[in-house]
Order: C-alpha cells, then structure tokens, then sequence
C-alpha cells in the first residue's frame, strides 16, 4: 500500500493544467491511484475473458494479439446499443461546466479527472476510429488512434471515477459521465482489464450470494451473534427466521452490514426493528443466497450487474413473498430502482408492497415491488407505530451524508432526514452545495473502496470532509450518518484522516438506539456497547440513593428495638400504634443527616 | 494549435468570396452556395436526429436533481425529478429555454485550512442565454428580407430590438449583444487555464465564424452600406427558386452570405448537433418512474445465472447442520 501523505500535504493541489496538450501527454500511472488488477480464478468463475495474472503496474498487459480490434468492436457495438453512449459521444461542446464538480479533480488536480476530459480520452477514440473528420484530420478534429498507450490511460482514469453522477447534474445536456465511464469498464473487461477488488467480490457473490464471500451457516451464525450481543444490550433475544417459505417480505441487505463495523450496528438495528415490529404482524425473512445487496457486477458490465441482480427477484419467487425489503445502500438502489425490473421480469407472486403495520400502499413501488427499508420507516414513524426514546442518541450530534446514488440515480432526501429528526434530538445539515442532489461522493463508490488507493480516496474525499469539518466545528457535529453500506467502509478512514473525532453510523443504527423494545432491561449502553456518557452521572445517584437506603434501614431497626422496649411498657396495641408515628420522624432525620454527613 | 488553425481557417472563409464574389463569381457565392449550405444542413441535421432517434434506449436513466415522488406527505419536486409526463416536458422547456442546469453552475476554490467554498458562478450562464437569444433575434429579424409582405412580428420585434433609437439606422442591440456574447465565450476558453487545456479547434471554429458573422453583419448594416433592395431581391429569389443576382451588391453581403453558408452546412457534423441532440438526453428527457412502471430493453438477452439449486448444492450439508431450511434433504 502506497504511504498516504499527511493531510497538509496532500492539500497542497495545483489546479492548474500543464502546458502540453493534454493528447501529447503521456500516461504516468501513479502509485496509490491505480488498483490491483484482477485475479485469473475470479475471471474463471464467472467467466471473464483473458485470465491471467497480471498487474496494471507491469509494462506488459498481456493483452490478446487482436485487442484493437476487440475494444474497437465492442465500441461500435455499444454506439448502436446505447443512445446515450452515442449522444454523449457527440454532443459534448467542452463549456467546461463540469470540470470542477468531480471531487477526484478537487483533490488531484489531476486535469484528466475533469469529467470532459475524463469523456474526452474515449470521446477522442471514438472521433479517430468512427468519424470521417477524425480519420482524416486526426488530432485536428480532436481525434486520435487506440494505442497501448491510449488503453492504459483509459483504465488509469475510468478506475478513478466513483460513477457518483455529481457532473451530470451540472451538464446543459446531461451527459452523464457514470454512463461513459460504465460502457467504457465494459471494454476494458472485453480484455479482462478489472481490479481485484471487483472481480474477486463479484465471484464471491455469484457462489456464494454476497461480496464477501459469506457461506450460508457463516452468514446464519454472524447474525445470530448479533442476536446474542442484542441481549445483552436490552435484554431481549431476536430471532430471526432465514431462507422461509411463505414468508410475507424478504429482506435484501448488503454484506457489508453483516461482516465490518460499523455496518453492524446497523444490522443490529435492522434486527431488533424487525423484533419490535414482530408482535404488531411483520412477517419476513432473510436469505442466504440472495444475501447481497449490492452488485458489483454494476461496475463491470450491465451484463454482470444483470447475472448477479438476478438472484433478488429469484429468491423472491422461491420463497413465494409478497415483496422486498431492501436495506441501506448506495448502488444496491442505483440497479434497484433504476435496473432491476428492466433487466428482469418481476415474478408473479410479488404484489405492491403494503406495510403490514400501517396499512400504507406503496405504489411508487407497484410495479417493482421493493421497498427502501427508509420509506418503511419513515411510514412507521409517521403513523405513530415506533416508541421512540430520542435522548437515547444524545451523545450523538448528527449530520447525513446523501450518497451518490440514492441522490442522484432516485431523489431519496427528505425520507432519511425525516427518520433522522424524529430519532435524535440534534441534526444538522452540511452546507448546501454539498448535500442532497449536490453531494459528493465518499471516495470510494463504484469499488474503488479498496486501500491500494487510499492516496486517491483521501484525495477524493476532501469536498465531503471538509463539510463535514464544517458542521464539526460549527455545531460539535460527532456522527455522520448515511444509508449506504461502502460509506460506512469509506468514511471512518476518511474521518479518521480529515476531521478525526466524527464517527460514521447507519441510520438503523440511530433508530434502533431510540427504540423502546416491549420488556427491555434499562439500556445502558448503544449498540456499539459504549455505556452511555451519562450513565455514570446517573450511577452515582443511584449509589446516593443506595446509601440513603442502607442508612434507614439500620435506623429503622434502632426504632424497631425502642418500639419494642416501649411496648414492655404499655399494651401492645396503643404501643404499635404510637411507635409507627414516632418512628417516622426520627428515622428520616437520621437518614438525612448521615447522607449529609457523607457529602 | 487548434486556435490558430481554425482563426486562420475562417480569415481564409472571409478572404475567398472577397476574391471570388465578382462578376460571375457571384453566381457561385449567391446561389450555388447557399443551396448547396442548405442542402447539406436540411439532409445533414435529419441523417443525425434519425440516428439518434433509432438507437435503442436500454435503460431508464434520469438523474435526479430533486425528491422524488413518495408520500403524500413529503414534498417532491415534480421539475428537476419528474415522475409523469408532464414533469418531464417542463424540465426539458427549463432545460432547453432557460439552461436550468447550467443555472446551477458554481466554482470551487479550494483555500488554506483546507477550507474547500463554492462560489456562484453565473456568468457562463448568463452569457450562453445572451447568446443564444441574440442569434434567434437576429435571425427572426432575417425574415424580412425572406418574406414579402414582413410578418407583424418582425416589425414588432424590431421595434423592441432597436428601442435605443440610436444611430441611422437604428441600432439593434441584437447583434451587438451576440458579438459581445461570443466574444465572452471566446475570451473565456483562452483564459480560464483547464478550459483552454480541454478546447479543441471544433470549439473555436464556430465561435470565430459567427464572430465573423456578426462582424460583417453590423459592418453592413452600420458602415459599409450595402443596397438593400437589391440583396432583399436575391433572397427573396432565393427562397422562391428564382435565383437572380441583382447588381451593385457590395462584396461584404457576399462574404457574409459564405460564413453563414458554411456556418450552416458544418452544423450538422459538429458539436453544434447540441441543439437537436439535448432532447434526446437519457438522463434529462425520462420521468424517475422505473418502480411504478417497468422499462423495456429492446434488446435484453437471456445470461448465465448461478441458480439456487446450484447454491444449495454447494452448501447443503452447512446449511443443513446449522438448520437452515433446504430444498433437497
């Protein structure tokens, strides 16, 4: 892993452009920009051409003899397959609108991260080998000829585009760069040009159902110990089903959630909301084999994203549910909302999702038949149906971290804060420009969350920290939420290395803090097991408190003894009655007194 | 590079009717070319749109730049992440008349602390709408010299266009507004340093040529007087397939006959395609409705899939020891 600079030093970006034309600069791939190339195993399970081992550091690719052809075919395959691919070949007039959007050239300095040029370096192929101008004028016509050299720049920069869409906000024409850099990985896979941190998780969840490799027990055990650490939390025991037939909902999350912090405390949270929900008629289940939500495969090729989004509407269908329930995450919603049911057919058996407890309708979801488990909550919340204890989070002040995807593949901003406002007593937003449909991404999306690249990633990651520095110091903002599953990977390294003091949190994480669960012990501590900062204030009362106790009780037994030496005395009735009063009084100024004398 | 080429390559537009357009010249530059200009756009513009349009579009693809759609009791922004129809045309009328997300456009400056702020940043806005407009003002304002008898609405917009009341003849502040725009435009890509570094000569070819329109147009109106008559006499004869050259028309309407020409026979093959290719746009011209109602890819394909029975069948004994449900025991 290449050393990342401390952060006054990687601050220091130049954003100004050589003085050479950017064509006739040659390509540098710099160490902690690039990621490991993909695994010849993983290209074998699932069937990724030209396996071999490889790095993208080497000077030999080991590219198959006919690789022009190859990419140029598969170029001109994709121009008649995609309009938008044709489009944003063509109509791009360079107004540079978008050149400061892109968070890797806020960070980099780097020119060719500007999203024109970024479109550019494939723009000016598709100029040099499909038009006339650019065959014959060449780099007059902003055209140029595929070389090694060309290919490798176009792997250099489509790996470090996050697909985070922010550019394509800012476009008067809407070329959306994600779209180009998407089409353009699909080519440098015609030629197994991946990284290991994409192919391997694609593998593992086409055998296993999710990105990390989890077999089904492991996966069964990992919750169930979450199950076990909920107890001793609250006190309550979930226990959730798995892999049931007949179940009403199916519940889809990334794995993420399941294997690291903190997406575990989220997944905490899932379980004991679900817990709670139980009683009042939820009736769902989780699954082994459709147990990511994510796809990776969407940062490979719509072919891949299609053959691992398929296991979603499968499981369903065997399962026999009404409909999904789909967790916190980014792209997992990205394909969901805006592929899913375009790549497949959804199954009979799913009906328009209607929440069990409330009685809602979901038909923005009739068709697809899935439901963002924040829509769910929010409904829940709205209806009144979540006994909700808010100060629970305050240690928390919050802020939320819109992810790409969500804000800008499907406008989810006001469900989110919505839960957020009704289950923590301090919420505050980053400053506008960097939220909502103008957030920036953590850094890291579009699998770029590994750590070869953690150089890129801190770079990247400057425009949101620094919003988040922002509210930090602003307001003491300690907690950054978001609902999606790579930010809760990608942000806490970034906290840690730009505003250091800022946790990273799930939203479930919050909601299940606040929830009153039916028959709970006393909550001390968050699902992280920190105690509660103001649990110690409280103990020390109960000690106060505690001590008083012992004191009365040994008076109470010195009146006892005088009751009954008086009693000696007179008839035991008048006496019981006598003593009682008397022995109030002086009990309590006794107790009094020591618990004075004790301060 | 590409600056001084595409500078050199209009002075060589202006130089070659000035040279060519005598005598019988003027029946190249007079007819010829203008048909030929018009031919070339008419069939150029529909072969590109026609592409366009036959392009399967695989996915549904909006960027959304607003909430969308969900309960009744949150706030959508119907505009910028439109769920209907009716949505999308409205974003698409901002889009294409008002450069609404161009509108949006802001500049970074990253500062010590690192302190990263975001600027408003207008201009580019404000100058591309100038621009524009003041093209098809002057272009509308053309249709006298196309028309006979003049449409009401030219005298009308001609009357708004010259309200100043400066100069004989009157000023129109149209052309001096699409000048001054271009003129922007062009100074910008030379100073601002990461714009340079991206223009090609595709992106200064054009803006020369029609600050060379707009040149010879104002030196023709204001200075270099040409008979008016007698070029309305050419276009009229022009549009009604009666070609005639009229004589005395000075060499300046020929050259600014010639950059409007290759002006409009280049549209086609170049980046100014925007103009018809922004209502193909995926991302703008699709309503955020893929949950409500499905998409259709026209050329979806059938792929390899590991099934369940496939998964079970690697795991079942685990599956089986730690109770979970199996298909086959």
């Amino acid at each position: 892993m290449a050393k990342v600079a401390p952060p006054e030093e990687l601050v220091k970006v130049d954003h100004t452009p050589p003085k050479k034309e950017w064509m006739d600069m040659p390509v540098e791939l710099k160490e902690g920009r690039w990621c490991y190339g993909s695994k010849p195993k993983d290209h074998e399970v699932i069937g990724l051409p030209n396996p071999r081992a490889w790095s993208p550091g080497d000077e030999d690719w080991k590219l198959p003899e006919n690789w022009q052809e190859i990419f140029l075919e598969g170029m001109r395959e994709r121009l008649d397959k995609f309009r938008s691919f044709r489009l944003f070949m063509d109509i791009c007039v360079r107004c540079g609108a978008c050149a400061d959007k892109c968070h890797f050239f806020i960070g980099s300095g780097d020119p060719k991260n500007m999203p024109v040029l970024r479109a550019e370096l494939l723009r000016s192929v598709y100029r040099g080998e499909f038009t006339t101008a650019g065959k014959v004028l060449g780099k007059l016509a902003g055209g140029r000829k595929l070389t090694y050299d060309v290919f490798k720049e176009l792997f250099y920069y489509f790996f470090q585009c996050t697909e985070c869409r922010r550019c394509s906000l800012f476009c008067p024409y809407g070329i959306d760069t994600a779209e180009i850099t998407i089409i353009g990985r699909e080519l440098l896979n015609l030629l197994g040009c991946n990284i290991d941190w994409i192919t391997g998780p694609v593998a593992n969840c086409y055998r296993t159902g999710n990105h990390l490799g989890i077999q089904p027990h492991a996966y069964h055990s990992m919750l169930e110990f979450f199950c076990e650490e909920i107890e001793e939390i609250t006190g309550i025991l979930p226990e959730p089903s798995f892999n049931r037939k007949g179940a009403e909902i199916l519940f889809i999350t990334p794995s993420g959630d399941v294997f690291a912090d903190p997406g575990t405390f989220t997944a905490m949270g899932y379980l004991m909301l679900f817990h709670y929900l139980e009683g009042m008629g939820l009736d769902l289940t989780w699954s082994t084999y459709a147990s990511e939500g994510g796809n990776f495969g969407y940062f490979t090729s719509h072919e891949m994203a299609k053959r691992l989004n398929a296991k979603m509407y499968a499981e369903a269908k065997r399962l026999g549910v009404k409909w999904i329930l789909g967790g916190e995450c980014g792209h997992m919603w990205r394909v969901c909302n805006q592929y899913m049911n375009t790549f497949w057919e959804p199954p009979k058996n799913l009906e328009t999702p209607v929440s069990p407890i409330t009685g809602t309708r979901f038909e923005n979801a009739k068709d697809h038949r899935m439901l963002h488990i924040c829509e769910f909550t929010a409904d829940l919340i709205k209806h009144g149906k979540l006994n909700l204890d808010p100060s629970r989070n305050d240690q928390y002040k919050v802020t939320f971290h819109d992810s790409c995807n969500p804000a800008r593949g499907m406008g989810f901003f006001e469900e989110p804060r919505y839960i957020l406002n009704n289950i923590c007593n301090e919420f505050y937003d980053m400053p506008i420009n960097t939220i909502r449909e103008q957030t920036f991404c953590c850094g890291g999306g579009s699998g770029l969350n590994t750590d070869e690249i953690m150089d890129l990633r801190m770079r990247g990651g400057l425009p949101r920290a620094n919003a988040v520095k922002y509210v930090h110091e602003k307001h003491g903002v300690n907690l950054l939420s978001c609902i999606c599953a790579i930010d809760r990977a990608t942000l806490p390294p970034m906290m840690e290395y730009w505003v250091p003091d800022v946790e990273v949190s799930g939203v479930h994480e919050l909601v299940a803090n606040a929830l009153i669960l039916e028959g709970e012990t006393k909550r001390t501590m968050n699902l992280r097991a920190e105690e509660f900062p103001w649990v110690e204030e409280e103990e020390e009362e109960e000690v106060e408190e505690a001590a008083a106790e012992v004191i009365l009780e040994a008076a109470e037994e010195e009146v006892e003894e005088a009751i009954e030496e008086r009693a000696e005395e007179t008839t035991e009735e008048a006496a019981a009655d006598s003593a009682e009063e008397a022995a109030e009084e002086p009990v309590k100024e006794a107790a009094e007194e020591k618990a004075e004398g004790d301060k | 590079m590409g600056i001084w080429v595409s500078f050199f390559a209009v002075i060589a537009l202006v130089v070659i009717p000035w040279v060519g357009a005598q005598g019988a010249g003027q029946y190249f530059f007079g007819i010829v070319i203008p048909y030929l200009a018009v031919l070339i756009f008419i069939i150029g513009f529909i072969y590109r749109v026609v592409q366009w349009a036959k392009l399967p579009v695989p996915f549904k693809i909006p960027t959304t730049g607003g909430q969308m759609k969900s309960f009744s009791w949150i706030k959508s922004n119907p505009i910028d992440n439109p769920s209907s129809t009716g949505g999308v045309i409205a974003r698409m009328a901002l889009e294409v008349f008002a450069f609404r997300s161009l509108f949006r456009n802001t500049r970074i400056e990253l500062r010590d602390g690192p302190k990263v702020d975001y600027g408003s940043n207008k201009w580019l806005w404000v100058a591309a709408l100038a621009f524009h407009y003041a093209f098809l003002v002057v272009f509308i304002r053309h249709f006298r010299l196309f028309l006979e008898p003049v449409p009401f609405f030219v005298g009308a917009l001609e009357s708004v266009d010259g309200f100043m009341e400066i100069g004989l003849p009157r000023l129109m502040i149209s052309g001096v507004v699409l000048l001054l725009a271009a003129l922007y435009l062009f100074l910008r890509r030379v100073s601002v340093p990461q714009l340079r570094y991206i223009s090609l000569a595709a992106d200064y070819f054009p803006l020369f040529l029609i600050i060379g329109l707009a040149t010879s147009g104002i030196l023709m109106r204001y200075f270099l007087r040409v008979d008016i008559t007698s070029v309305k006499e050419l276009v009229i004869g022009l549009v009604s397939f009666h070609p005639t050259i009229p004589k005395g028309i000075g060499v300046i309407f020929f050259i600014h006959l010639f950059l409007i020409s290759v002006l409009i026979a280049y549209f086609p093959f170049s980046k100014l395609m925007h103009a018809g290719g922004v209502f193909f746009s995926p991302t703008r011209n699709m309503p955020n409705d893929n949950r409500a109602r499905r998409h259709i890819n026209p050329w979806n394909y059938p792929v390899k899939v590991h099934t369940y029975a496939e998964y079970e069948d690697d795991f079942r004994e685990k599956m089986i020891e730690v109770g979970l449900p199996v298909e086959k025991e």
